[in-house]
């Protein structure tokens, strides 16, 4: 039975609404509400969360990889980052099975679901990386992968039905720095020049637990000048707007001065200091992940998730694979020059067919029906 | 200090539950909110049925084509003129730039065979843009979004029922845009002369197959079909516009004032103006312009990208599907 009694119930929700979608309608509701009694507002202030009904009906995904040599601590931190635990089954290899172990690129998919909201998280594995006796190009099957999906992309893009197309791209590479060195190595400059240009690039600090205070410092110093030195473009955290409020300036900030973060993982829950906490247990003592004077797992789970997410797939979108696209359309319009099949190249752009329309309207010449199109200062006559 | 070591069983367990996720919502809007928002709207309709009047009631400043043209004096031009007017709102912190475009000298002329033809050209005109932009190599990050959204078509208070020009218009355009139909200048109605002419109205666009907004078959969900039932059991809306303020019982309200009362412009009881107003911009406005660029656009792009094939295969003597490798 739908009766209203006055508009403020224009859109009398039923009961039976989900809870999430009714949240940010009700929100919506709400805000006009509170508008309508301010009769000078129109109202589009609701546009917001208009948008936030439609994103929280669709959920959202989000496609991570995860590179660096085995036993660096991947699988822990993803399941740590996540709360999930999706290696269960997992059956390691030894040495010698590992000889002649090629680069395999594994997907793990898990929906995630918090306060109403949608993730279909995908884990881009990739193991056998840098394992290897002879690692030549060992990111070739990496770089192959990531170019499929935007392969993919551009297909499904430039398709006819383009209703339901799925974003497998790869949004972030977190790479995983061993922290028994003295820096990058050699296969790490190298893998990391191979990505730059092609994923939002997040190298990590493995297993920073083995590292004094002082350690991590000189170590993150020190890679950070070779990052500088050998022109790698790892991602870059946007700047501040000037109108955000101080503490998120200051957190950015922090943020930005800890590059590389230097993480810890754990799978097990340990007793420390009265409560219950996520940890490595030492006979020195316990070893807390999520204490930011311990390492920088918060900063970085706040980073992935809570503050960049959706600047890691912009950035994807908007440089990676425009970049991507623009080369694919240079190679394959130079390769039809190269066939000699044609004088010139086959007009793929712009669409040279005239307006059906047009055409029909120019030889119809009814004096009644001319038409002028105003725009700005612009005159066009049809 | 007592030491213990637990394997953890899984999400949900206590502290550790929260990832944080929909935090993610919050970065969109922060993002949004930077962007702006963009919305055209188109009017069509005779002259004289209040549609300049009722742009700038609806967005409660001087946004219409007439606000903007200098000559006070107004004839009626001897063709169609399609007319667009930008402007940049703000509110709450939230910025839209909104373009009203106008479309003077429609069914005005003695004789409007294909008056709808300018239209249905220029709406084209501005999917063929953005389609332009979309396929260029070096693109756009934030390809300008000149679609006309939604067309709200002004139907005369005659009381009877949907003239020839309005079933024409309607259907053929309907195909193309989303039109919302009101009822200009309801003021001439009475409640039950009005409810006899939307029901009339109801049966006619029924009965010659006008898929009006909120289109049935597009509809997402059940919850969607829902509101958009009621909706639809409403339409049109018979809409009142005024820019002047009277005082009414110590408060100033939007009307018209007659000798035998003001006609409150916001008032439900006197008109639709509130439900077209909500509509539009306060809960449906993302969704028209999800239906423009997710269904009008698509349909016309695909129609535009058949055609092209074709012509390129003609152009070089090639079967049409040896193109597909090359399709854009």
């Amino acid at each position: 039975r739908m009766h209203m009694t006055n508009y403020d119930n224009f859109l009398s929700l039923p009961l039976s609404l989900s809870r999430s979608l009714s949240l940010s309608l009700s929100r919506s509701l709400s805000l006009f509400l509170s508008l309508s009694q301010e009769k000078q507002y129109v109202g589009f202030a609701t546009l917001p969360n208009q948008v936030h009904r439609k994103s929280v009906k669709k959920g959202f995904d989000f496609t991570l990889m995860v590179a660096g040599e085995s036993g660096m601590g991947k699988s822990t931190l993803v399941n740590s980052l996540f709360l999930t635990d999706l290696y269960k089954d997992r059956k390691l290899l030894n040495a010698e099975e590992r000889i002649n172990q090629t680069v395999e690129i594994i997907k793990h998919t898990v929906d995630i679901e918090e306060k109403g909201v949608k993730l279909k998280l995908t884990i881009v594995d990739t193991p056998g990386f840098g394992d290897a006796v002879n690692n030549n190009e060992c990111w070739k099957p990496i770089t192959d992968y990531i170019d499929q999906q935007f392969e993919q992309y551009f297909r499904d893009e430039s398709g006819l039905n383009r209703k339901n197309i799925q974003d497998n791209r790869v949004h972030c590479c977190l790479y995983f720095i061993p922290p028994f060195g003295h820096g990058l190595r050699p296969v790490d400059v190298e893998f990391m020049k191979a990505l730059h240009e092609k994923v939002n690039v997040v190298p990590l600090i493995a297993k920073a637990d083995c590292l004094t205070p002082n350690e991590i410092k000189k170590l993150k110093d020190r890679v950070r000048e070779e990052i500088e030195r050998f022109g790698i473009k790892v991602y870059q955290f946007p700047e501040c707007d000037s109108d955000e409020d101080e503490e998120f300036k200051q957190l950015d900030k922090e943020l930005k001065e800890c590059c590389p973060l230097a993480v810890i993982g754990s799978n097990t829950v340990v007793e420390a200091r009265g409560q219950r906490v996520r940890g490595r247990l030492y006979p020195w003592g316990i070893v807390e992940v999520e204490n930011q004077s311990h390492c920088d797992f918060v900063k970085l789970r706040n980073m992935l998730i809570r503050s960049h997410m959706h600047d890691l797939k912009d950035v994807t979108c908007d440089v990676h694979y425009e970049n991507y696209r623009a080369q694919c359309i240079q190679d394959m319009t130079s390769k039809l020059t190269q066939d000699n099949r044609m004088e010139s190249p086959i007009p793929i752009l712009p669409l040279s067919t005239p307006d059906v329309e047009t055409d029909r309207l120019i030889k119809m010449k009814d004096e009644e029906v001319n038409c002028y199109v105003i725009m700005g200062n612009i005159t066009y006559i049809g | 200090t007592p030491h213990s070591c637990k394997t953890v069983p899984g999400p949900g367990m206590g502290d550790f539950s929260y990832v944080g996720i929909d935090a993610i919502l919050e970065q969109m809007r922060r993002k949004a909110m930077k962007q702006g928002f963009e919305l055209n709207i188109m009017v069509v309709g005779q002259s004289g049925l209040g549609k300049s009047t009722l742009m700038n009631t609806l967005f409660k400043s001087k946004v219409s084509r007439k606000s903007v043209q200098a000559t006070s004096q107004e004839k009626i031009p001897k063709t169609i003129h399609i007319k667009s007017v930008s402007h940049d709102i703000e509110e709450k912190g939230v910025r839209m730039k909104l373009t009203v475009i106008d479309t003077p000298g429609f069914g005005d002329q003695i004789n409007n065979e294909n008056c709808w033809q300018p239209i249905m050209k220029f709406i084209n005109a501005q999917y063929e843009q953005y389609l332009q932009e979309e396929i260029n190599i070096n693109r756009k990050k934030r390809i300008p979004d000149s679609r006309v959204h939604c067309c709200i078509y002004f139907i005369p208070p005659t009381g009877h029922c949907l003239r020839p020009l309005d079933v024409e218009f309607m259907r053929r355009l309907s195909k193309v845009v989303n039109i919302v139909p009101v009822i200009a200048k309801a003021d001439t109605l009475t409640l039950e002369e009005r409810d006899f002419f939307k029901q009339k109205i109801r049966e006619e666009l029924r009965a010659n197959g006008i898929d009006v907004y909120p289109q049935k078959e597009f509809d997402e969900d059940a919850e969607d079909r829902m509101i958009n039932d009621k909706i639809r059991e409403m339409i049109p809306f018979a809409v009142v516009g005024s820019d002047q303020e009277y005082q009414v019982n110590g408060r100033r309200l939007l009307g018209r004032k007659t000798k035998w009362g003001t006609i409150e412009v916001e008032n439900i009881a006197h008109c639709e103006f509130a439900y077209l107003r909500d509509l539009l911009i306060r809960t449906h406005m993302e969704n028209i312009k999800d239906i423009t660029s997710s269904i009008h656009y698509e349909v016309y792009r695909v129609r535009r990208l058949n055609e092209n094939n074709t012509a390129v295969a003609h152009a070089n003597g090639l079967p049409q599907h040896h193109m597909t490798s090359h399709e854009m």
